[in-house]
């Protein structure tokens, strides 16, 4: 393929210092060998934008983190280039193809693979089972094959056999016959990710790795992603931690409300007072007492996608109505679970009354404790 | 009350050709649900459009029975598209009300007056079963008490249940079936490791369809006549309560459990109907006790989904949902 | 699709063990008679409140409304000349002449293998009921008509008349020497189909809302609220029929509906949300429940059709349109209980409680709404909906049978479905699109027998070009 050749000069990934930027790194800045493009994609859950990125572009070997504040649409933003969701405008490259309009599976199959913020293991299978349905070109996979094992067995030999090493790898060997739905919460994780390398993938996405992994368990996911790296593939993955994230990452994009605010290598990103202001200065708390309150709820949890608002199920909360000023059921804060950042100048605005403040949205305060 | 009687019928009923077309359409309806997760609530209509298309390929065309067969696995096959290419790329939930609206659709054209030339309407299509009965390799004769024909029916349907079944256990235990079960599991999984979740699908819903409309041709063979009041939505419920009955993603659970589902069907009717006879039961007449029958497989599928969703031989971790 | 856990312990079997009294085994006669459970007063006070101002709305306008009705026939339906046979169909019809009933008129039947007669009783009912639906040549005995009475110009005699899909027909010989038989203009036949679509539409929109109400907030696609609508209807007739006053009778309706609402939640569904059960499971569980209620129906109240008081009448003649009175009535009424609905959704507390339970179970929770609580009053208001549409829908077929629910709930879904999956107000416009709809396909050609058809095929070209519904949103049906 379009990969530099692993030949005589082939460049140890681990150790490649050359710069990553072409010129200053900067948002949506260009870089030496990209392997997504991403121009003007955005999306919109009803009236608000959850993405809406003008140029975006992954560098090839690398390790990139895309971090940023709850809500901020890194998910969003998965979704749309793994083609699981369909944005309002943009369009987007693997590789030089045209990504734009091409169904998910189609995605996958040219190497751009995903795992999911909530972990999705077919419970149901076997360890290797699940290994095996990651794996690309079994014939047998074929309804007109499917009755012939001698046209898919040799191949299912040699797909069970590279599902044995990634299980040592990951240390699921021992869980080999066992259901998935018997796996821990960390194990799911690596079974996952695990999973996804069997489709020989030339970018991972990873959503979220190391949400609800244990810390003795965070380490070897952190040296498995590095690994990846070293064996030539490309990883770009979500995170909160930016201790983590200053661990392994080359790269670091930080989105905030929808928008690329910065990019850069991880500790100049670190210093980028837009990164600061994403992080810190945003607004963490959504008062539902206060009038627009309710409105924020809304708004919130049409992001949401565990939440039905802003879907076809939205039903009886869809239209005008929760939209009314009379709001005292709903006087309450969302939980405090995503509030996993620095919440020092935290600002709470209660007290607001229902007269000052048009229903329509608050600037500045829309986005932010949406789930990402 | 004979209760040698009772039993005799009971054991009858298990190997009726009726319970065949029952295991088979349950078949199906695992391939459905059972391995792919698809919710179909119509495979009453599918049972119904095999059985017309052949009763009528044959009444109205003259065609052998074996076009006539063809005919119906094609008309089922289409049938299945029709109702897969909205739906399944939408909730699993639309597929159902989609399916048990097809499947009604189905039923009020074939009672329409309007076609009473073509489906017959309430009264049916009768008499097509002359070419069939021309492959009825025994001849006269008893075989295990029956006549040769009632034998070759059995033997017929049983048959198809064997050959379909096996056919399923091999197709399942392939990488194909693989992908199935990873649909049934997630969805968005297989398909973020490159599997065309949709065609899958599809192929699922026309083999299940398919299995629906053999056994529509088993159900109503050897009655000779075909009519829109036996395939109402009920069908389908009762095919459901043998699918989970007998455990929903195995090849022996929708058999077994629609053997299960008649030989209950059977016993309770013949000793409510004993009971009445001696008159231990002066409150019920016999047409209550026929709808006592159908209380109980309401009730049985209730709880059957409540508390045993494996079925009554399942095994647990065989399960498809939880 | 989601699953509603409340974090509280799963219930054993001995929480089910409740379930032997969900079953409509013991519905009809015990449940009313239920008393309270005393954990909860307060909370069944609520929700019996809010249900309780929803009957007094109902049988206010039922009484403003229904004089004529009460007036018409005697509180002992069932027509006195029905033949000797009990099948599950039924040609019938009221025979008068200048508003005169005419008793002791021979009418026969024939068609599909089958003959029966009838003799008009002395309120002109006739009734014959016949084994399967098709096509029958209905003839009258001109020779037993009183002296001096005759069949009206114009009017076939025999006729052939052909079921429409309901499981009864009903067919009117007009009398009256001078009396020709109006056969209406295209546009007069529109516009009556129009109004009559509207009506059912609205009626069907009563037990939509119900539909999804439950659907919104605990994602369950109930297969049994066919029999909600169905037992509504019964009880009304039941109690009616044992001489109960009309009015009575209607209130035992409503609340027959909304206490199987409640006994369903409390000893089904809510052990089942508790328990973590999944939504497929639950709909399946719907199933078996729908088949055992609607045969318990059956095994009580038997196959045969019967009519509620005063559901034959004349229709009314409004200049333009011509409508039955029932037919306006249960327009009005569906109206009038539609609209307090939307008010208390969308101006309640409990209203405001029921729409942020429907979008986020867990979010309510943590907010401090008792979410089972508002499920609860979902059912019940449901379950009073359904029995209400049932009711009405008694009146448009016209006939209580035990299958009727099984006949509306497709339609049902129809309009759910069109309007968008758990919209409410998106239920309210997909199901009076489906009444008009299948109204008027009668009026542009399509037989009557096929008029569901429309519908339903409707319904599945929706799905194909627009599946989130006329007002559902775009985002994630899949």
């Amino acid at each position: 393929m379009s990969e530099p050749q692993l030949t005589a000069d082939a460049v140890d990934y681990m150790t490649d210092t050359r710069p990553i930027a072409e010129g200053p790194a900067g948002p949506g800045c260009a870089k030496r060998d990209p392997i997504v493009v991403a121009d003007d994609v955005s999306r919109r859950f009803g009236g608000i934008t959850a993405v809406d990125v003008e140029h975006l572009e992954i560098p090839r070997h690398k390790i990139t983190a895309l971090i940023g504040p709850n809500g901020a649409g890194k998910t969003t933003l998965f979704n749309l280039l793994t083609g699981f969701d369909t944005p309002n405008s943009g369009t987007w490259q693997f590789e030089g193809t045209n990504l734009e309009g091409m169904s998910s599976y189609k995605v996958a199959r040219l190497g751009m693979v995903r795992t999911f913020q909530l972990t999705k293991v077919m419970g149901k299978l076997t360890v290797l089972e699940n290994m095996r349905l990651g794996a690309s070109a079994q014939p047998g996979e074929k309804l007109r094959n499917a009755l012939f094992q001698g046209i898919w067995g040799k191949r299912e030999k040699d797909i069970t056999a590279q599902a044995d090493v990634l299980l040592a790898k990951f240390k699921l060997d021992t869980k080999r016959g066992d259901y998935a739905a018997s796996l821990s919460g960390g194990q799911r994780k690596l079974l996952e990710m695990a999973r996804a390398l069997m489709v020989n993938p030339k970018l991972v996405m990873l959503d979220e790795p190391m949400a609800g992994v244990n810390p003795a368990l965070t380490q070897s996911l952190l040296d498995h992603i590095k690994n990846l790296k070293a064996e030539g593939m490309t990883v770009l993955f979500v995170e909160h931690d930016m201790q983590m994230v200053r661990h392994i990452a080359d790269w670091v994009v930080v989105m905030a409300e929808g928008k690329v605010v910065a990019e850069g290598p991880p500790a100049e990103v670190m210093r980028d007072q837009a990164v600061i202001d994403a992080y810190l200065g945003a607004h963490h708390d959504v008062d539902l007492g206060a009038a627009g309150g309710v409105q924020e709820l809304e708004e919130v949890l049409a992001a949401d996608e565990e939440s039905v608002v802003g879907t076809e199920d939205a039903g009886i909360l869809s239209e005008e109505s929760v939209l009314s000023e009379d709001s005292e059921i709903l006087a309450v804060r969302p939980p405090d679970d995503e509030d996993d950042d620095g919440d020092g100048t935290r600002e709470r605005r209660t007290g607001r009354r229902a007269a000052d403040s048009p229903p329509d949205v608050v600037p500045g305060t829309s986005h932010d404790s949406r789930e990402d | 009350m004979d209760f040698g009687e009772i039993f005799n019928e009971a054991i009858g009923e298990m190997v009726s050709p009726t319970t065949a077309a029952y295991a088979l359409a349950a078949l199906g309806l695992a391939v459905h649900f059972g391995y792919s997760g698809l919710l179909n609530f119509g495979q009453a209509g599918f049972m119904a459009v095999g059985s017309y298309a052949f009763a009528m390929s044959t009444i109205l065309l003259g065609a052998p029975w074996w076009i006539g067969l063809l005919i119906a696995i094609v008309a089922a096959s289409a049938f299945a598209l029709l109702l897969g290419i909205p739906t399944l790329r939408l909730r699993a939930d639309y597929l159902a009300i989609v399916t048990i609206a097809a499947a009604e659709i189905i039923r009020y054209v074939v009672t329409t007056n309007s076609l009473t030339k073509v489906t017959g309407s309430a009264n049916g299509l009768a008499g097509f079963r002359q070419d069939f009965l021309r492959l009825n390799p025994f001849p006269p004769g008893n075989y295990l008490g029956y006549s040769s024909p009632d034998f070759f029916y059995r033997f017929f349907g049983w048959g198809l249940v064997i050959i379909f079944g096996l056919g399923v256990w091999l197709l399942m235990r392939s990488p194909w079936g693989r992908v199935l079960k990873g649909i049934r599991e997630d969805e968005l999984a297989v398909r973020s490791l490159g599997k065309n979740v949709y065609a899958y699908k599809m192929q699922s819903l026309v083999i299940g369809g398919g299995f629906g409309a053999l056994a529509g041709l088993v159900f109503t063979l050897p009655r000779d006549v075909v009519q829109p009041a036996n395939y109402g939505t009920e069908l389908t419920f009762f095919l459901w309560t043998c699918l989970l009955l007998g455990g929903m993603s195995t090849v022996l659970g929708p058999v077994i459990g629609a053997m299960l589902f008649w030989v209950v069907l059977s016993l309770t009717q013949n000793i409510l109907f004993g009971l009445i006879g001696v008159g231990a039961l002066p409150w019920l007449n016999p047409s209550q006790a026929g709808q006592l029958r159908y209380i109980l497989v309401g009730v049985a599928l209730m709880l059957l989904m409540i508390f045993r969703p494996q079925g009554v031989f399942g095994n647990k971790k065989e399960l498809a949902f939880s | 699709m989601r699953h509603i856990r409340t974090g509280r312990p799963a219930c054993g079997p001995d929480r089910i063990a409740g379930l032997g009294q969900q079953t409509p085994g013991s519905t009809e006669v015990h449940i009313v008679n239920r008393p309270a459970p005393a954990a909860h007063p307060q909370r069944l006070v609520r929700a019996l409140s809010a249900a309780g101002a929803l009957i007094g709305v109902v049988l206010a306008l039922f009484l403003a409304l229904a004089p004529a009705a009460e007036a018409t026939t005697s509180p002992s339906p069932a027509p006195s000349g029905s033949s000797q046979q009990e099948f599950p169909n039924s040609i019938s019809g009221i025979l008068r002449n200048a508003g005169q009933p005419l008793s002791g008129v021979k009418i026969t039947a024939k068609g599909n293998g089958f003959e029966g007669s009838a003799t008009s009783s002395p309120t002109g009912a006739w009734s014959i009921s016949v084994p399967t639906q098709g096509s029958y040549q209905v003839t009258l005995d001109e020779s037993t008509l009183p002296s001096g009475v005759k069949l009206a110009e114009g009017e076939k005699n025999p006729r052939t008349v052909v079921f429409a899909g309901t499981s009864n027909l009903s067919t009117i010989f007009a009398f009256g020497a001078g009396i020709v038989v109006h056969q209406p203009s295209f546009l007069e036949s529109l516009l009556n189909r129009l109004v009559a679509g509207l009506s059912f539409g609205l009626l069907l929109a009563l037990s939509a809302v119900g539909l999804s109400l439950i659907f919104g907030t605990t994602g369950l696609t109930n297969f049994a609220h066919g029999e909600m609508v169905t037992l509504g209807a019964v009880i009304v007739y039941t109690l009616s029929a044992i001489g109960l006053p009309f009015w009575l009778a209607i209130i035992a309706g409503l609340l027959s509906g909304a206490v199987f609402g409640f006994v369903q939640d409390a000893f089904l569904w809510k052990p089942l949300r508790r328990r973590g059960t999944g939504l497929v499971p639950m709909m399946i569980v719907s199933i078996g429940l729908a088949l055992a209620a609607r045969y318990v129906i059956l095994f009580f109240f038997g196959g045969a059709t019967q009519q509620l008081p005063g559901a034959q009448t004349e229709d009314i003649d409004l200049g333009v349109v011509s409508v039955s009175p029932n037919n306006l009535m249960s327009l009005l009424i569906s109206a009038v209980v539609i609209a307090l609905i939307g008010i208390l959704l969308l101006r309640t507390r409990l209203g405001k409680a029921t729409r942020a339970v429907a979008d986020n179970p867990a979010l309510a929770a943590a907010s401090g709404i008792d979410v089972d609580r508002v499920i609860r009053i979902v059912w019940v208001t449901g379950g009073l909906l359904a029995a209400l549409g049932g009711i009405l829908w008694a009146y448009y077929r016209p006939g209580v049978t035990f299958n009727m629910g099984q006949q509306i709930l497709l339609m049902i879904f129809a309009g759910v479905t069109l309007g968008g999956l758990g919209t409410v107000f998106g239920a309210l416009v997909g199901s009076v699109v489906v009444g008009i709809f299948v109204e008027l396909t009668t009026v542009f050609g399509l037989t009557s027998d096929l008029k569901y058809v429309g519908a339903l095929v409707i319904m599945i070209l929706v799905l194909l070009f627009r599946p989130q519904g006329i007002l559902g949103r775009r985002e994630r049906v899949g």
